[in-house]
């Protein structure tokens, strides 16, 4: 089983390296399908059966499926033409590896968590998940669906076509 | 499901505080190496991931099914948020013909 999670872990970090370094935003797409995959089994082994199931279904499901109809749409299947600077890109990679160590260095002051409470295997589970959903967090539930409206409203708003040309640089 | 739940006590919690920080690292270098806004998306996604994650881990060690709410919550506005940068990208697309970050300069000063 921890074997099991040492393998899921070097799946995502490399598709996920990939997502960055792939040419082509298709592949893209697909690895960090693949990356966001292996999350919903990390999610499964933390026994946290409800959250793999609506990762699957929201993340690699929708969200990915609408990433890859905008590619699609806007016929986006190019390889890349112009990179960042040289410069820019050392850089990047530099900041990223030394925002990893910081943190690493970071946590690694932290005391060790201790569990409060035993272990339960039922804490996952869409019974226990949407008890507290609808006893604690209902009214942040019914007002996420206003966010959902204004999202919508400004999606559309930004679909429209507007008159206004003078943004060409 | 018996097995499951005692093999999470095997893993420390700080290996999944690596996996999560190395997740987030590799975004973070994603939004900043690329200039296609569409890959600067997906990399925002990832780690709005690596986040949701950390939560899951905490909240499965602490036996609290409020980490997992909130994981949740955080979902619901990751897929606001991507409607929303989805269709950015389009007008960005219908008026500069390009997707590239670079030509969108202009909110820097």
């Amino acid at each position: 089983m921890a074997f099991l999670f040492y393998m899921l872990s070097a799946i995502m970090i490399i598709s996920a390296l990939f997502v960055v370094f792939s040419k082509n935003p298709v592949d893209s797409v697909i690895y960090l399908i693949i990356c966001f995959i292996g999350m919903a089994g990390q999610y499964i082994l933390l026994n946290a059966q409800f959250l793999a199931v609506v990762h699957v279904i929201v993340y690699t499901g929708a969200i990915m499926v609408l990433f890859l109809f905008v590619i699609m749409l806007l016929n986006l299947n190019k390889e890349i033409i112009v990179r960042k600077s040289k410069v820019t890109r050392i850089s990047a990679v530099i900041t990223g590896g030394i925002f990893f160590l910081v943190m690493v260095a970071a946590t690694r002051q932290v005391i060790e968590i201790h569990p409060r409470y035993p272990f339960s295997g039922t804490v996952g589970l869409v019974s226990e998940v949407g008890k507290t959903l609808f006893h604690e967090f209902l009214l942040p539930f019914e007002i996420s669906s206003v966010l959902f409206i204004s999202a919508m409203i400004g999606a559309v708003m930004f679909g429209k076509k507007d008159e206004v040309k003078n943004f060409k640089s | 499901m018996k097995d499951i739940s005692s093999a999470i006590q095997l893993i420390p919690l700080e290996h999944y505080i690596l996996l999560s920080v190395a997740l987030f690292s590799i975004g973070l270098m994603g939004v900043l190496f690329r200039r296609n806004t569409i890959i600067i998306l997906m990399c925002i996604e990832l780690m709005f991931n690596s986040v949701n994650l950390l939560v899951t881990a905490f909240a499965a060690y602490h036996s609290d099914p409020s980490g997992q709410v909130f994981v949740f919550f955080i979902m619901i506005v990751a897929a606001a948020e991507v409607a929303v940068g989805l269709s950015i990208l389009v007008m960005m697309k219908r008026n500069v013909d390009s997707v590239d970050i670079n030509l969108l300069n202009r909110l820097k000063w």
